[in-house]
């Protein structure tokens, strides 16, 4: 055969039968190492991770409740709130919400968290609630994926969350200029109704769900 | 395969052979992270990390892996990669990571880092392949911001957040919803294509006087 004909002819690969082992081996050491190796990042970034995710709550409550002194976490034991936690209760298993007081100790308002579905994920928001005047204080966004510049508007259109502040609960989402100047009324955002009834709706569910165990609180504190 | 020198590696993913413009790979972060120039820049800079590590680990253990398992092992690696920016980003900007959302850990199945690794890292050297990835990450990079410019300064009236436009610009706000994504992407390259048309053309025309002149000559 010619060089030229060497040259021209298909090299064909050479066809290596691997053993079985090796395949599972390959993978098994590979996600040996990479789990080992994420476990170490997981638990060195964690700190900061848990630490910024506890400002912004703190700064969420502080906000809602419009700066008081101190506030408290009240837990929900065995259908009712307590800020002591039984023996051997993990605080994470639980759920809360948080009082506020002001410099005279007296309580300003509840802060509660809560989610549900928006228009493209769940929202996650927090709102201040006086339960003497039924207002709310304040409300705040700590997670939405809404479209940006229109469901997005939930965090950032200063009139809209202004609203919430003072309002009577619950709350009644009207269009824009279609008020009839009613206390529980709050105007949606142009654009974005699907968004902005889905805030009115998770404050309006959760006061249904937390209005029972706030009274109760503070019967029994009052009395 | 063809032989190339470093500075062809380096240099190709960046214009000739971009991996959005030209390769039209990579899509799906293309258009959907682009509406804001913060947001482009910031998955440009987590797909830039992931493809550098995987090609640098898919080029160095190369000879270990069996052939018929080596594309789960690119996964495999290029997911370790993607966990640790996503878990990195977090931790030290938060901000900017829930801006991102679902979009860092998708990074796994973008189709430029595990086609770098298949057609390039698993048979060159490391250097090479560092070298190819630092040039396939500029190009991303360049892409991104050439969506994401466009998007926002039409579609909010700002650039990366500084106002462009002045308060009597009414934004476009389709440019920063999905349809955004897919006109300007468009756009982009009809512009890119009109471009390489005429100078083939220019080129070929210019060849033709050539020979025109050399015919003449003789």
């Amino acid at each position: 055969m010619t060089d030229a004909a060497q040259a021209a002819a298909p090299a064909v690969p050479e066809v290596k039968e691997v053993p079985a082992w090796r395949l599972l081996a390959t993978l098994g050491v590979g996600g040996a190492i990479a789990g080992l190796l994420l476990v170490v990042v997981y638990q060195a970034t964690l700190p900061a991770i848990e630490a910024y995710k506890a400002k912004k709550l703190r700064e969420a409550i502080h906000e809602v409740l419009k700066g008081p002194a101190r506030h408290e976490t009240l837990y929900l034991v065995g259908g009712k709130l307590t800020a002591e936690l039984p023996d051997g209760a993990d605080p994470k298993q639980l759920e809360r919400i948080y009082l506020g007081f002001d410099a005279n100790k007296r309580p300003v308002g509840f802060a509660i968290a809560a989610g549900e579905a928006g228009f493209q994920d769940v929202i996650e928001l927090i709102f201040g609630y006086d339960p003497a005047s039924r207002k709310l204080l304040g409300m705040k966004v700590l997670e939405s994926k809404e479209t940006p510049g229109l469901g997005s508007k939930i965090e950032s259109d200063a009139h809209f969350i202004g609203q919430f502040d003072g309002v009577v609960g619950p709350v009644k989402g009207v269009k824009k200029g279609r008020g009839t100047g009613a206390d529980n009324e709050v105007d949606m955002i142009t654009g974005a109704t699907i968004s902005s009834s889905a805030v009115i709706r998770i404050i309006n569910d959760a006061l249904k769900t937390w209005t029972p165990y706030i009274e109760a609180y503070r019967a029994r504190s009052d009395g | 395969m063809k032989q190339t020198t470093p500075q062809e590696d380096f240099l190709r993913g960046i214009w000739r052979e971009n991996p959005v413009l030209i390769q039209m790979l990579g899509l799906c972060p293309t258009l959907a992270v682009t509406n804001t120039v913060a947001n482009g820049i910031a998955m440009a800079a987590a797909t830039f990390f992931v493809l550098l590590g995987s090609s640098f680990l898919v080029s160095l253990v190369k000879r270990l892996v069996p052939n018929e398992v080596r594309i789960s092992s690119y996964i495999l690696i290029i997911a370790t990669f993607v966990t640790i920016a996503d878990l990195s980003l977090e931790a030290i900007v938060p901000e900017i990571h829930k801006a991102l959302g679902a979009f860092i850990p998708l990074i796994v199945v973008n189709c430029i880092i595990l086609g770098r690794q298949e057609a390039f890292s698993a048979n060159t050297s490391v250097g090479r392949s560092v070298l190819d990835a630092i040039g396939t990450g500029i190009g991303f990079t360049i892409a991104l911001l050439m969506m994401s410019g466009v998007r926002e300064i039409l579609g909010m009236g700002t650039f990366l957040g500084f106002s462009i436009m002045g308060p009597h610009y009414e934004p476009w706000v389709i440019m920063i919803l999905p349809p955004g994504g897919f006109l300007t992407l468009g756009f982009w390259l009809l512009g890119i294509a009109w471009y390489q048309q005429r100078k083939a053309r220019k080129s070929a025309a210019q060849k033709g006087a050539t020979v025109a002149v050399a015919e003449r000559a003789a």
